[in-house]
């Protein structure tokens, strides 16, 4: 296997995608949504990406999961939004 | 190239895409029994499913060239009427004597709720008493983690169940090691927004190894692309994989898994 240099085949991908979450950020202030929690997981993945973790993707998918082991009474909807709530009132 | 799709619902493609796919080198798809985009409302509707992906859907497929099999279950966003279900699971056996049928799939859970669950263990009991191959679905997003936890506790806590004979589908980083830790097959789907990228699909091939994993797109009527698995090849050439590495991985490793199942005969 010959791998050619990482940087080579992804660098402007992802500046293309922090430069969008950045934006984003941006966004979410100026419209006064920075206290919902998928804007709150963004933050804590942002410190991730940051910080000393290894497997950086595994970090952050689980930063976005829930990580309780109880099943729930019942499904009340069929789809995820991406990042966990809390657990129920 | 050559490829086995060992994911796809093609009852929702269109028929450019079997074309398109016989161009890239698919020989073979697999489709897996899903969520219709809405509730069904009796057992007939499931019946008329089953007719289309066993008798119908494979016939579409051979005009371009393409093997086509199947998977029966009843999807997990379906799961919350359990005597529904039940009336599902009573229907199955008489389409696995189908010459196409591969197994039970795609099985598993979504929100993770109580009656998902049950009705998992009921499809994961029909499976094992019809002597079946077992393809898992596991949930989306901030429920993966907590679902495929779940789903293993219940194949594992099953004796009958071989781990070899089950495939757990759309792994992420968070949830692959779990998996292959256990025996089972891993699935990495590769979807333009949720689930893996081509880019996060090799980093996993080169961190895990080519063992017990398989791509596939699942391409249905949401955000998804039907040539997702030729696209990763090409990304993996790019990375400097090998023509033969890249082979075993979209043809030789679905086709090692899935030649458990009799019924699978792939014409040369």
């Amino acid at each position: 296997m010959n791998q050619p240099p990482m940087l080579n085949l992804y660098f402007l991908e992802a500046r293309h995608q922090v430069i969008e979450l950045a934006a984003l950020l941006d966004r979410l202030e100026r419209a006064g949504e920075t206290g919902d929690f998928r804007a709150q997981a963004l933050l804590e993945a942002v410190k991730i990406l940051g910080g000393p973790a290894k497997n950086k993707a595994q970090a952050v998918l689980l930063a976005f999961s829930d990580p309780t082991l109880e099943p729930i009474p019942a499904a009340t909807t069929k789809a995820a939004c991406g990042a966990w709530s809390g657990p129920a009132a | 190239m050559r490829y086995i799709e060992p994911h796809a619902h093609m009852v929702s493609r269109v028929t450019d895409d079997y074309e398109r796919m016989a161009l890239a080198g698919c020989a073979v798809v697999c489709e897996p029994a899903f969520w219709a985009g809405f509730d069904r409302s009796s057992v007939a509707g499931f019946y008329d499913y089953f007719s289309q992906l066993t008798e119908y859907e494979p016939k579409r497929a051979a005009k371009h060239g393409i093997q086509h099999f199947s998977w029966l279950g009843l999807n997990s966003k379906e799961a919350e009427d359990v005597k529904l279900a039940e009336a599902v699971v009573a229907l199955i056996p008489q389409f696995l004597g189908r010459s196409n049928v591969l197994g039970i799939g795609e099985i598993g859970l979504n929100k993770n709720s109580r009656n998902e669950l049950r009705v998992l263990e009921m499809q994961v009991d029909l499976a094992a008493r019809h002597q079946q191959l077992i393809l898992v679905h596991t949930p989306h997003l901030e429920d993966k983690l907590k679902g495929t936890r779940l789903i293993l506790d219940v194949l594992k806590n099953d004796p009958r169940i071989e781990p070899g004979r089950v495939i757990i589908d759309h792994v992420e980083e968070h949830t692959v090691a779990m998996v292959l830790d256990t025996g089972m097959w891993a699935g990495m789907t590769l979807y333009p927004e949720t689930k893996c990228t081509p880019a996060r699909a090799i980093d996993m091939l080169e961190t895990y190894g080519r063992e017990r994993l398989w791509l596939n797109s699942a391409c249905d009527w949401g955000c998804s692309d039907p040539l997702a698995v030729p696209k990763t090849a090409l990304a993996m050439q790019r990375r400097g994989h090998l023509a033969t590495i890249v082979d075993q991985v979209i043809y030789q490793n679905p086709q090692c898994f899935l030649r458990q199942c009799k019924n699978f005969k792939v014409a040369d």
